[in-house]
Order: structure tokens, then sequence, then C-alpha cells
């Protein structure tokens, strides 16, 4: 492989975990939209790099989807909840961002100590990969700790996966069949989501999260 | 009999499970079943038995079922082949029996689908090869017994016996499963055949018969693992208790005995020391316990923990007799043992199956309501008093001939050369006669107030005699305690390769003796003529009883004038259950139940009648078990917050669990 394949790789991946860290600090829901539409548009370049570099045709197949519906599909869906229900305003802050935005750094140390110590007999590109794809995931679990808004969570757990594609396409020979279930898997958790955000806001008059722990009641 | 053979019909039985499980509200559809369940266990019991007197060769299968890498083995030998007889017998006569019992059942289909898959469980527990198909089947066994003492679940008290005693087998299986993990070792061999060929470290060995003892002995019903067992039991329909207090427990005692004997190695001398200990305290325990309740089938519930510590006092002193290289004397014990375990099958079945019949002609399992029965349902009360002396151990009865060789081995102890065995066997041996002397009483007291004196109640006064399916059952098994008492040779010769595999000697050959006699070891040291007793004391009770009624009823006789100021009495003045065993419980009561009681005496000119109010204490219950349940509710208590915890702190916990756990690999050296 040659210094460039994967010095692209390398910024691609990178960029991902950049854009991650946008995400964290965004407390707009239509600024954390659109950082989420460009990190699947990150993404979906570094996929189709990988395809190119591996000459695997099917990964462009993953990039298009990633592109099709994580670029496109899901941020529009969700700017429409945020229409319609009218949160747009409504700013959160459960963790401030100093402590998040440190935190994610340790997260992202943590990840490159243990998959460098753990893949070092993997060829480099797969193992930066991977280090990156595992902070990628470590970072959107913190973005869905960290928040209370229910669309912001939900934000989280796509950009987790996010890092899971990135994660299978750096392994070399995973099948397009999981990369497609993963996919609609995770479309159909976020139709669910969204059905239930719907749900949630008819009740109880706003989609902050804690409000269905005060209708459940605390501890008997 | 090859393990296919044995495979096969325990395919039929679930076969046959489910066919009842289809057809539950069918009419005669439980006696179709319960029918063809009878055939397939005569078949079972023929072929089981035909393996163990032909000798015929160990039979191994393996089947690509249960864990991949494993297979799922099925093998007969002698052992199996024995305790297959014994499950096939009770699972045949508890069949032919329930053919008509069965009618007399509320709703029969809530149980008929589930006693073909108990007896298939049975099987196939005796059956396994390997720990996994083993584990499997006895949760089978387990399950399916569950769901028939759940049958009769509307009744009071069923849903509680039914509670406890599936938190009792999920104990006793995560027991067993702890000793087969550690009976398989870290290369992790589960064939049966590959945990024999590597031997365990004495310490590992200790925990292994520790876990063995726990797992096995909570099903078999040993002291203080028992609670489940006299709740559980008589619970269930009478034919499912006899399976189960007459059957079941037997496989556990087969696990055991699998487990100890067969995998677990050469076994350490000590190693008999906690059997001993334990076997003792039951058969003790379990009898005082038996002699205070006043129901029929708690009764015999609680006087199968008692057989069972006499079984598992056999295993222990087999157990020291082998370690020691007294081979000779381990195949007297053990085959005591196994003889025990044949004899309780036969007379623990009649005794449910005749407080079945009591409690069908009745409606009654209180034993202060009946009375009188003798009259009233004469062919059972005639079986039935066979069962209570063959399980009194009088002579010339089956429950003698076991007993007397256990207490056989018991005299061999001397030869032991270790203190603790020495001072502790005989110690256990006057346990084990304290407890047939309390066996006696206890079957006296049953027999005495059920069956004889006048009805107490209406009920027992209208009884009539039951079916006949349910009478030729009973009657069988009790022609089989007095055949296995008056022949106990033939049983000893049959278990003689059971011996034979387990600690590599056998008793001497009983059959060539002359006029049937039985000698343990010599017969200059000691014999046994069940035949000759038998003749003596037909022949002297023939003598008296014509003496009798020659001498005696012709004689003039003279009614009683004022018959002590009663000359009308109540029923209720007879002699009671609870008055029978009043002086027992005052010489043991207040050390073993802490019994107590209250005498309320009405002042002079009052009249309102005088009360005794007796209170007793399960001290199993009260020191091991109250305990145990206040600290699991404890925790559940503090561990109840976590339910309660909004879906941002559930999702932190998860997070941080990840990033610790990645920590933790990070930092790893």
């Amino acid at each position: 492989m040659g210094h460039l394949e994967f010095d692209v790789a390398h910024l691609f991946a990178g960029g991902l975990v950049l854009v991650s860290f946008m995400l964290l600090y965004q407390d707009r829901l239509y600024a954390l939209l659109n950082v989420f539409a460009l990190q699947a548009v990150v993404l979906a370049l570094s996929v189709s790099w990988q395809a190119y570099v591996q000459g695997a045709p099917h990964l462009y197949v993953t990039a298009a989807i990633a592109l099709f519906f994580k670029a496109i599909i899901v941020p529009m869906a969700l700017h429409r909840i945020i229409a319609r229900l009218g949160v747009h305003r409504e700013v959160e802050n459960v963790v401030s961002t100093g402590p998040t935005m440190l935190a994610g750094m340790g997260l992202v140390a943590l990840s490159m100590v243990v998959m460098l110590r753990v893949t070092s007999a993997a060829v480099p590109l797969a193992r930066e990969d991977l280090a990156f794809a595992l902070s990628v995931v470590l970072l959107g679990l913190l973005m869905m700790v960290t928040r209370n808004n229910a669309v912001s969570q939900i934000v989280g757990f796509m950009s987790l996966e996010n890092g899971l594609i990135l994660a299978a396409t750096g392994a070399k020979g995973m099948p397009l069949v999981v990369e497609i279930s993963v996919a609609f898997s995770v479309l159909i958790a976020f139709i669910v989501i969204g059905t239930l955000l719907f749900r949630i806001r008819e009740r109880f008059d706003t989609i902050d999260a804690e409000a269905l722990d005060r209708f459940r009641g605390g501890r008997r | 009999m090859s393990a296919w053979f044995g495979l096969a019909w325990v395919c039929v039985l679930m076969a046959v499970a489910v066919f009842a499980l289809l057809n539950g509200r069918a009419q005669n559809s439980s006696a179709a079943v319960y029918g063809a369940c009878f055939l397939i266990s005569f078949v079972g019991l023929l072929a089981a038995l035909i393996h163990l007197i032909s000798g015929a060769p160990e039979s191994e299968i393996v089947l690509p079922l249960g864990l991949p890498w494993i297979g799922a083995h099925f093998r007969v030998d002698a052992l199996t082949a024995f305790f297959l007889a014994v499950v096939n017998l009770g699972g045949a006569a508890a069949c032919l029996y329930a053919i008509g019992y069965a009618r007399h059942e509320a709703e029969p289909q809530r149980s008929t689908p589930f006693v073909p898959a108990f007896l298939a469980g049975m099987n196939l527990v005796v059956l396994a090869g390997d720990a996994f198909s083993f584990l499997f089947a006895w949760e089978f066994m387990s399950l399916s017994s569950w769901a028939l003492v759940m049958a009769h679940h509307r009744e009071e008290g069923v849903a509680r016996a039914g509670y406890v005693y599936i938190v009792m087998a999920s104990f006793g299986t995560l027991a067993l499963l702890l000793a087969f993990g550690l009976l398989a070792g870290p290369q992790g061999d589960y064939a049966f055949a590959a945990i024999r060929a590597h031997q365990a470290s004495p310490l590992r060995a200790g925990f292994i018969l520790a876990l063995a003892l726990a797992g096995a002995g909570s099903k078999a019903g040993l002291v203080p693992l028992h609670v489940w067992l006299p709740l559980a039991h008589p619970a269930a329909p009478s034919h499912v208790s006899a399976l189960m207090s007459g059957v079941m427990t037997k496989v556990a005692v087969y696990g055991f005995i699998r487990i100890v004997f067969d995998l677990l190695g050469p076994p350490q001398w000590w190693q008999g020391l906690p059997i001993l200990a334990i076997g003792g305290g039951s058969a003790v325990l379990g009898v005082l316990y038996a002699m205070m309740q006043t129901d029929l089938k708690r009764v015999l519930a609680y006087s199968t923990i008692e057989n069972i510590g006499l079984i598992f006092v056999g295993l222990g002193l087999a157990l020291a007799f082998e370690a020691n290289g007294f081979r000779t004397a381990a195949a007297l014990a053990l085959t005591a043992a196994l003889f025990h375990v044949l004899n309780h099958a036969f007379f623990k079945s009649l005794l449910f199956f005749g407080a079945g019949a009591v409690l069908v002609a009745t409606g009654e399992r209180e034993m202060d309501r009946l009375g009188g029965l003798i009259r009233r349902m004469p062919v059972t009360s005639f079986v039935f008093l066979i069962g209570c002396m063959a399980i009194s151990a009088l002579p010339p009865l089956n429950g003698f001939a076991s007993e007397w060789l256990a207490f056989q081995a018991i005299l061999l102890s001397p030869q032991l050369p270790q203190w603790g065995l020495k001072l502790l066997v005989p110690a256990v041996g006057a346990l084990l006669a304290l407890s047939a002397a309390l066996a006696a009483a206890c079957f006296v007291r049953v027999y005495g107030i059920v069956f004889l004196g006048r009805p107490r109640f209406a009920a027992a006064k209208g009884a009539e005699e039951v079916d006949q399916w349910s009478l030729a059952a009973m009657a069988s098994l009790a022609a089989l305690c007095v055949i296995a008492g008056v022949l106990p040779g033939l049983v000893i010769d049959g278990l003689a390769p059971v011996a034979q595999a387990l600690v590599g000697a056998r008793m001497p050959a009983q059959a060539s003796l002359p006029w049937l006699s039985i000698a343990p070891i010599a017969e200059s040291r000691s014999s046994y003529n069940g035949l000759l007793v038998f003749a003596f004391i037909a022949m002297s009770a023939s003598l008296a009883a014509y003496v009798i009624h020659r001498f005696a009823s012709r004689a003039l006789r003279r009614a009683p004038a004022w018959d002590c100021g009663y000359p009308d009495a109540s029923p209720l003045t007879q002699y009671s259950a609870e008055g029978f065993a009043q002086p027992i419980r005052r010489v043991f009561g207040t050390f073993v139940f802490r019994a107590s009681e209250r005498i309320d005496m009405p002042a002079p000119g009052e009249t309102r009648p005088a009360r005794i109010d007796v209170t007793l204490h399960d001290l199993a219950w009260e020191l091991i078990y109250a305990p145990i349940a206040l600290a699991v509710s404890f925790v559940a208590e503090r561990l109840n917050r976590i339910q309660y915890l909004t879906i941002r702190i559930y999702l932190s916990l998860v997070f941080f669990s990840l990033v610790f756990l990645l920590l933790a690999l990070a930092v790893w050296p």
C-alpha cells in the first residue's frame, strides 16, 4: 500500500473523529443535525476511499447507503420532526461543554491505547481505522449520556453507528449483507424512536427524557 | 439391552406425553395414556432385568445432539440397568394405579401429559453418559415433576410447595452443574468416559463430594436440604407422590452413586465421614418429623427422608470400606444400600397408593378424621398393613432384609483402621437402630389411627373399597415386598454385577446356600433365612388364631356395665394421632423441635372445654432457611433502587462499564 492511500484513509477517519467532537459541543438542534449530516458525508468519503483502496466494489454500495440515508434522509426527517415539535430553540446542558470535550479527549486517547495494543498483528491501516472507529463509538455513547433531549440522543446513537460502519469497512472481507442489515436495523430503530418522540410529546409536552422518569415515578 | 433400546423407549414415552397433551380433554384419554405408560414401563422393566441378570456388556452410543463438540452420550451398564429397573417398576406400578385413580381426579388432564414426560426424564437421567445430557435430563425431570406438584394448584399450600420445590430444585441443579464443572477439569471433558480417565486432586475431590451431596442430596431429601420434600410430595396427586417419593429420590441416589463411586475415582477414607453423619442425622430426624405429623401423606413423605438417610449411610460405609481396601465389606454395604433403594421403591409406592386410596374413599388426609377403615376397605387395609410392616423392618418382609444387611456392614466397622470411622460408624449404627424403632412406632400409629378403631367422622364411616386397578397395583407391590423379603438371596445375587462394577468385589453368591438363606460374609458368622422366619411366623400366627377362635370365642363373655363412665363413648375419645405421638414428642421434642405444650384449663365452674396447644418449630427452617430468605430480601431491597433510575443513568452505567473494561484492557500488563 502506498503512502498516499494510507494518508488519505487516515485523514478521513480522523475527520470523522473531529466531526464527532463538533457534535459534542453543538447545543442547538439544527446545528447538531447539520454537523451530523457532515459526519455522514465524511463517512461516505471514507468508505468509498476504502472501497477504492481495497478494490472492493461492494463498499461503494455501503458508501451510497451512508450518503443517502444518513446524510440526507435522516437529517431531513429529524429536521421536520423538530420543526413540527417546535423545539428548535431548546438548549440543553446536562454536563457543560468543557468537561464533555475533556472526557471526549480522554476517550480518544483510551481507544488509541487499547486498539494499538490489541491489534499489534494487524496491518497499519486497519489498526488506525479500528482505533478511530472505537473513538467515534465512544464519543457517540458519551453524547447519549450527556444529553437529555431525545433528538440529540438519537443523533448520538446514529453517530455511534457511523463508528461501527467505519470499523466494519476497515476490516477486509466484511460481507455486504452484514453492513446492509446493520444499516437497516439502525433505520428501523430510527423510525421507532421517531414515532416514540411524537407519542412522548403528545403526552408530556416536552421531549426531555427526564419527563418520562417523572411520569413513571421515582423509587416506590 | 442396548442404549438404543433405552432411548427408543424414552422417545415412546415422550410421544405418549404429546398425545396426552393433545387429547387432554377427551373422554377416557387419561386411562389410555396410563395404560400405554404401564405397558412401556413394564417392557422397560423386563429389558432392564434381563440386562442385569444376563450380565450383558456395556453399551454406549453418541448422538450428534446437545453441545456441538461433545454430542449426547447414552450408556447402559449394570448400575444403569438396576436403576432403570427401579424407575420402570415404580413407573409401571404408578401407571397401573393411576388407570383407576385418575378417574377420581377433578382435572386429570392437568397431570396426564406430565406423568409420561416425568418417567421419560427419569429414564433419561439414568441413561445419560455425559454431564450435559445428565443435567438436561435432570432439569427436565425436575420441571415435569414441578408441573405435577402444581396439578392441584388451587388447593391451599400447593402454590407455596411448588415455589419451595422449584427453588430447591434449581439449587440442586446448580450444585450438580458445579460438581460436573470440577469433574471435567480445565480441559473440559464432559463425557463420563473422559471424566473417569483422569483423577481429581484430594482438595478438588472434596469440593466435588460436597457439591454432589448438596445437589443429589437436595433432590433425595437429606436433612437439612429436605424442606421442599414434605411440602411437594404430598401436594401432588397420589400416584405422582408415589413416583416422586419412591422413584425420583432413587434417581437422585443414582446421581450421587454415579458421581462419587464411578466418576470421582478411588475414594479417600474421610469422604465417608460427611455421608455417614448426614445420613444418620437424616434417618433419625426424618422419622421424628414423621412422628409429629397428622397428615397421612406428609407422614409418608417425612419417612422417605428417613429411608434416604439409611441408604446414604450404606453408601458412606461402602465408601469408607472401599477406601481401606475392604472390598467385600464395601460390596456388602453397597448391596445393602441398593437393596434398600429397591425396597423403598416397593413399600413407599405401596403406602402412597394406600394413602391415595384412603383419600379417594374418604376425601381425607388428616389421620384424626379417619379410623375404622379396616372394615370398610379390607383389601386396602391388608396391603397397607404389609407396607407398614415392611417399612418398619419387620421380618420376614423386605425392609428387614436390607436393614439387616446394613447392620451387618456396620458390625464390620471395627476392622477400619481410622479412629474417626471407628467412632462414628457405631454411633451412626445406634442412630439407625433408633430410627428403625421410631419408624415402627410411627407406622403403628399410622395404621392404628387410620385403619383400626371406630370411624371418627362420617367420611370414614361411608368409605368404599377402591377400584380394581388400584387394588391390583397395591397388591402386586405388596407381593413384591413379601417375595423380596422371603427370598433376599435373589436380589443380592442380582445386585452382584453392580457391586462388582462399582467397588470391585461382590457379596458371596447366595443362590448356592441351602434353604434359601443368606449369609453376608460367611455362614459361620451370621446368616438369615427369610423363608424359615416366614414359615415360623405363619405357623405360630395360625396356631394362635386357631387357639383363640377355638377356645376364646366360645367362652362366656360379659358386656361392661359401666364402661368407665362412658357408656356411649364418642369415636373422638379414641386415641388420637397427636396423643400417640406425645411420649416421643416429650422425649425428643424439646431438643429437636423446641416443642412447648400449653395447657389452657378453665377455672372451676366455667363451661368452656380445656385446651392443650402444642407448638413445634422446624429448626431447619428457622436456623438455615429463614436467615437466607432474610438476607435475600435485604439485598433485593437494596438493589430495588436500580429499577427506578432514569434512562440517561442506565446509559451512563453501560458507558462507564465499557470505559472501565477498556481501561482494564489498556493497563493490563
